[in-house]
């Protein structure tokens, strides 16, 4: 990921928006990126998908991300085509999701309070600022830590583990195991004579 | 000298190699109890193929069990369980808790006796906090942390500050440890303990049964909280003689460890608690609520729906009915607390009521299933969350309290102080004579309601 990221915002002040309005239980029945993201924000803005275009930014208040653990939350904005969430503060989960990730999330407190839909964004994440270009303000954001830096670096948390284990990730492998049921593995072997 | 510590800082210190941690340190935790689910861990299965590992790092260090949609609602949701099922076997996990051993996995993981105190524990799950109630470090992390703790037996944690509460007193009749935790998060707000450990001490926590203060450590995440953490007592240990064999370690805060914050709570002061929609930080006194009609009055959920919880609903219906255009759900939290709530009667007296009971299931607390709300519908239920669109549709409405609360809020139809239907006599025992007053106090009550 570069230093600059450059989008499009969606703004959404209130605070604890809570992750079954980013993603709502009902679809949680599958863990497919591109199915979650058709359904991201839906329970607060169902034209969120529609409007989003690769490398807008969204912009929330305080405690964006309160409620379940769900990581569907993360992926389902991501694969929607958000580059990165500016919020007042996040909830820890969601925080620590979104940089397991590589995703990022920013705090600028207050940020959401000015910002309007459709402004233009910079960050730059080397001189913690944001750059609203449309209202002519910039802002500055909690600097990210040496550990936050590290693990956004690597492409979150499992290319280090796999490093870490001599391993290669590869994020390309859709599915674990051929599909088969218990039942299926409990056959007993026929030999045929 | 060393640095003195509290509980939560002496577990993640003795699980990363060092004598000391402080508050903001990023460390390396060994992890001794990972639980597994339907919904958070099948993404992981498939996250620990893109790295190319084979083998999770110890198989007899974790636990499985369905629990959110069971049985399957729908087609998408029978690939999970089979995928979880799949890799159960290729792993030789031994403890996985099929269907009629199954449960919610935080009621589940504490009645098989798997979280002892000094543990640390990770599911992909927030409410895991409930485990702290062992005096365990336990915390709800992502689908990408299980991967990578099913892989290394490993985890990354910012070593969290430390919030404590003095509950002192005793909590009044017909008020419960939901109530307390329902009272302090509307004091501290759905943010007040963000990325803090919740540490409970005093009397009334000291009273509690480990059931009870399982609901308070569950709502930790409701606060924004990592863990909630109490130190293990007699109480605790006796619940889990009857349990394992296994040996553990009793930690426990020093008296000069550091605390970003100290909240002294009297718990002979507190009355029944309803949180509002659509924040659990919505909390008021019953008698502040107002007149609100119900739909739907649900008793389930990690948070409450253990035996005890089931005992209450059951005394506050006995002999009574759900009243009219109500539907009332109980769902017990395990397949064993089912069982205990089959011996005891319960369920007679539930459905008498006019109740549906369920099998063990996360079911409708998450909107998942087995009643599931529809729009501008109201719901009043002891689970733990009342977020927008949490239980259905976003316009549904839910109020949040405790197991009694929400009995007798299904006979009366709308949402009323449990008090007086826990010393109001029974209409059946009025009519047969019985006269009121006639055995004081507690004794009354198991006279009139023995259930």
């Amino acid at each position: 990921m570069g230093s600059v990221i450059r989008g499009r915002a969606h703004v959404y002040p209130r605070a604890h928006v809570n992750t079954d309005e980013i993603i709502p239980a009902r679809y949680l029945n599958t863990h497919d990126h591109a199915e979650l993201a058709k359904h991201a924000m839906e329970d607060i803005d169902p034209a969120f998908v529609s409007r989003v275009q690769a490398g807008d930014i969204l912009v929330g208040g305080e405690d964006f991300g309160c409620g379940s653990s769900r990581e569907h939350a993360v992926w389902a904005l991501r694969t929607a085509g958000i580059s990165c969430v500016i919020a007042s503060n996040f909830a820890r989960i969601f925080f620590r999701n979104s940089l397991n990730n590589g995703f990022l999330s920013i705090e600028c407190a207050g940020f959401a309070d000015q910002a309007k839909n459709g402004d233009d964004l910079e960050v730059d994440l080397a001189k913690g600022v944001i750059v609203n270009h449309t209202q002519k303000t910039e802002h500055t954001f909690v600097p990210q830590t040496a550990f936050v830096v590290e693990m956004i670096a690597a492409g979150g948390l499992l290319p280090m583990v796999a490093k870490k284990m001599g391993k290669v990730y590869n994020p390309a492998i859709v599915a674990a195991k051929p599909d088969v049921s218990v039942a299926q593995l409990n056959q007993p072997v026929r030999v045929v004579s | 000298m060393a640095r003195p510590q509290t509980i939560t800082e002496k577990i993640l210190a003795a699980h990363s190699d060092r004598e000391t941690v402080r508050p903001a340190e990023i460390v390396n935790a060994r992890i001794d109890l990972v639980v597994c689910h339907e919904i958070t861990t099948p993404p992981a299965i498939r996250m620990m193929a893109q790295m190319g590992v084979t083998k999770v790092f110890d198989a007899s260090k974790i636990v499985v069990t369905p629990d959110h949609f069971v049985p399957n609602k729908d087609i998408a949701t029978a690939e999970l369980t089979k995928e979880l099922r799949r890799w159960v076997k290729e792993q030789g996990i031994v403890r996985y808790h099929e269907l009629g051993e199954h449960g919610i996995c935080h009621a589940l993981v504490p009645e098989k006796g798997y979280i002892l105190p000094g543990m640390t524990a990770v599911c992909g799950d927030s409410h895991t906090t409930t485990l702290g109630a062992f005096g365990a470090f336990a915390s709800g992390v992502g689908s990408t942390d299980v991967a990578a703790v099913l892989s290394t037996g490993e985890l990354w944690f910012k070593v969290p500050e430390t919030i404590r509460f003095n509950v002192t007193g005793k909590l009044p009749h017909g008020v419960y440890s939901k109530d307390l935790i329902l009272h302090i998060i509307s004091k501290i707000g759905v943010d007040g303990a963000r990325y803090c450990a919740m540490e409970y001490h005093g009397s009334a926590i000291a009273a509690m049964s480990m059931e009870a203060r399982m609901t308070i450590t569950n709502m930790a995440v409701e606060a924004g909280g990592k863990t909630g953490i109490m130190e293990a007592d007699e109480i605790t240990k006796n619940y889990l003689s009857a349990r394992t064999d296994e040996t553990y370690t009793v930690y426990k805060s020093d008296s000069d460890a550091e605390y970003s914050a100290v909240h002294n709570i009297d718990a002979s002061a507190l009355e029944p608690v309803v949180a509002l929609p659509s924040l659990p930080s919505n909390g008021r006194f019953i008698g502040e609520v107002g007149h609100v009609a119900i739909d739907q009055a649900y008793i389930g959920s990690c948070t409450n729906a253990r035996i005890e919880d089931l005992r209450i609903a059951a005394r506050v219906m006995k002999g009574r009915r759900v009243a009219d255009g109500v539907r009332c759900i109980v769902v017990p939290s395990t397949s064993s607390v089912w069982r205990q709530a089959l011996r005891e009667g319960l369920f007679e007296i539930f459905s008498e009521a006019g109740c549906v009971v369920s099998t063990a299931t996360c079911g409708a607390c998450l909107g998942g299933s087995m009643g599931v709300l529809g729009k501008q519908e109201v719901c009043i239920s002891s689970t733990n969350r009342n977020f927008v669109g949490r239980m259905g549709h976003a316009e549904a409405l839910v109020y949040l309290a405790s197991p009694a609360t929400v009995a007798a809020s299904a006979i009366a139809g709308h949402i009323v102080d449990p008090r007086e239907f826990l010393e109001r006599p029974l209409r059946r025992e009025k009519e047969a004579g019985v006269p009121v007053g006639a055995v004081a106090g507690a004794e009354q009550e198991d006279y009139l309601w023995g259930v």
